[in-house]
């Protein structure tokens, strides 16, 4: 069985300042993979090559067993890979709706039938679906800039859900989320997951949040790669408490 | 349909309809309007020819959130084609085909190199573009006449009718622009104009959804440089002789600067803008050489407390006196 990602000796450099080095895995169909590390281990950066905005030095990344390295973020994203991003990125002045629907019209039919299409390109019922299905119903036809923060947070992932994509790279989801609405995002990211059988990669500082939403959890330090496990394992190894855990208990 | 969209209907027509009849004299029929006369005629027909080229930089202004300081520059290019071309005897409509897709391919070859880059790059290839055209126009004597430039530029004849008489003129170009109106809040209402607005409000964010940025940047740069090929097209027979002056840079700035004043993102901004930048020189004609001081005032002060321009500002204005129609949704 080939992987949904996988990603071989992937290696990035700034300057003289080497933010990935030499990093591999792969990620299974269904698979919810976490990626966590202290702050500058490269997290960003890998997220950033795998998904084309930055093109690696070295290595390769492969999407169903075809290699995608090099390739710009809207062919990747045609090819079933979709994102969130760390820093809100929902489009303020389109209402929800118009945002959804945004989100997956590119892959609807060619560019020329969309100009003479209906101007929804069919979505509107899926655009719906999804907003039942992210509970912001009430809100459909609210400018997405006028939400509050927890509710463009969902608004943001349900947009990367709207094209039915193989993959999805989440990154810091759970960043700035209040409580009620953290658990409200783990349970509709794990309902999706088992309806859609869609591939999650999460990168996220949340240890409770990621420890509890994911099936497997890769530890990057300075770059490399140091340990990779189930949520248990990573907990009680020693590199990771001392590259980690102790880092960040320093930091608070 | 919906109230609004009845009321919006009912509106468009009236305005045609106003549009249709302002230069005629109705007092035969009984109305107590006399109708313009040849020379308020030319500078209504000027507005609509001003208006469509206005449209294509609202389109890479605020649409898409590009820059272009080579408007006037693709006018030129489609009031030279269209010129030399009907000259040469190709009917007008082959003509004014060929300078709107003449602008939009030269407009695609100016947008690849530039387009690569941040937006700024855009604003000062199209700047260099434009005085080039420009030197273009005045040089190059054995195509463009140079300085003396070309003239006896006939008015065409459309379905057989002439429209040498100036009213039939300003009709077949309220026709064209209404078309030309029509295809482009087609296109904007279209998914199309859902990702032009996407790649100005969040490019990164909207590549990563699948939008090709660069592609749907190059079609609305190209798309608004064509707008401004077709309204060259219909300038040059509208003042039936041509020479470089109109199509400097300094024009370029006015067509911008009209969209920004007008209202930039806004359908209805071109053409406010237009009206402004074509009617305010003709109001302001009793301060004569104070015109250009007040002109650039009233940009300063709209500018200051109203930068979406007068459409947002009229905007606002209702807001005020109809409060009720402005309420937020709860």
């Amino acid at each position: 069985m080939t992987s949904v990602l996988d990603v071989k000796r992937l290696s990035r450099s700034f300057g003289g300042l080497q933010a990935v080095r030499n990093v591999s895995f792969d990620v299974q169909e269904g698979e919810i993979l976490g990626i966590i590390g202290p702050n500058g281990s490269g997290k960003s950066t890998l997220f950033n090559c795998i998904l084309g905005q930055l093109v690696p030095d070295e290595g390769e990344v492969r999407v169903d067993g075809d290699v995608v390295t090099g390739l710009r973020p809207s062919e990747l994203n045609r090819r079933g890979v979709s994102r969130t991003f760390q820093l809100l990125q929902v489009f303020p002045e389109l209402s929800v709706r118009e945002n959804l629907i945004l989100a997956a019209q590119e892959h609807r039919g060619s560019r020329l039938k969309r100009l003479f299409g209906p101007r929804d390109a069919g979505l509107t019922p899926d655009a719906n679906r999804m907003i039942e299905f992210f509970r912001l119903g009430h809100l459909a036809e609210e400018k997405a800039g006028s939400l509050s923060y927890g509710q463009q947070k969902l608004l943001d992932a349900a947009m990367a859900f709207m094209a039915g994509p193989r993959l999805v790279l989440l990154d810091e989801p759970a960043g700035g989320v209040n409580l009620t609405m953290l658990a409200n995002l783990k349970e509709r990211l794990q309902a999706i997951n088992a309806e859609t059988r869609a591939t999650f990669v999460v990168i996220e500082h949340n240890m409770e949040f990621v420890m509890s939403l994911c099936t497997r959890i890769l530890v990057l330090a300075e770059g490399r790669l140091i340990a990779a496990g189930k949520p248990a394992e990573i907990r009680s190894n020693p590199d990771v408490i001392e590259a980690y855990l102790g880092h960040q208990a320093n930091d608070e | 349909m919906s109230r609004s969209s009845l009321c919006w209907s009912l509106g468009l027509i009236l305005f045609g309809l106003v549009l249709v009849f302002a230069p005629v004299n109705l007092t035969d029929y009984g109305l107590p309007y006399p109708g313009l006369k040849r020379y308020g005629t030319y500078i209504m027909t000027l507005w609509l020819v001003t208006a469509i080229a206005a449209m294509g930089v609202n389109l890479i202004v605020g649409y898409s959130g590009q820059e272009t300081l080579a408007q006037a520059a693709f006018l030129g290019i489609g009031a030279y084609t269209a010129a030399l071309l009907t000259k040469a005897g190709i009917p007008f409509g082959l003509a004014f085909a060929a300078s709107g897709l003449l602008a939009f391919v030269v407009g695609i070859l100016l947008g690849i190199p530039a387009l690569r880059v941040q937006k700024h790059y855009l604003a000062f290839v199209t700047l260099a573009f434009a005085v080039m055209a420009w030197l273009v126009f005045r040089n190059e004597q054995w195509l463009t006449g140079g300085v003396m430039g070309l003239s006896g530029i006939k008015r065409p004849v459309v379905f057989g009718i002439n429209t040498r008489p100036f009213l039939n003129f300003y009709w077949f170009v309220l026709a064209v622009m209404a078309v030309m109106a029509f295809c482009m809040w087609w296109m904007l209402r279209s998914p199309w104009g859902r990702a032009f607005t996407a790649l100005r409000e969040n490019p990164v964010r909207a590549e990563s959804l699948g939008v090709d940025v660069r592609l749907y940047k190059l079609l609305t740069f190209a798309i608004g440089s064509a707008y401004g090929g077709f309204a060259g097209a219909l300038y040059a027979p509208l003042v039936e002789f041509i020479d470089p002056s109109p199509f400097a840079l300094s024009q370029s700035f006015l067509y911008l600067l009209m969209v920004i004043v007008g209202g930039a993102g806004s359908f209805l901004g071109p053409f406010v803008g237009a009206a402004i930048a074509v009617l305010l020189p003709e109001w302001l004609r009793f301060t004569e050489t104070w015109y250009l001081l007040i002109y650039a005032f009233l940009v300063m002060v709209l500018m200051a407390f109203c930068p979406g321009g007068v459409v947002v500002l009229v905007l606002r204005i209702k807001a005020v006196l109809l409060p009720q129609a402005a309420k937020v949704r709860p």
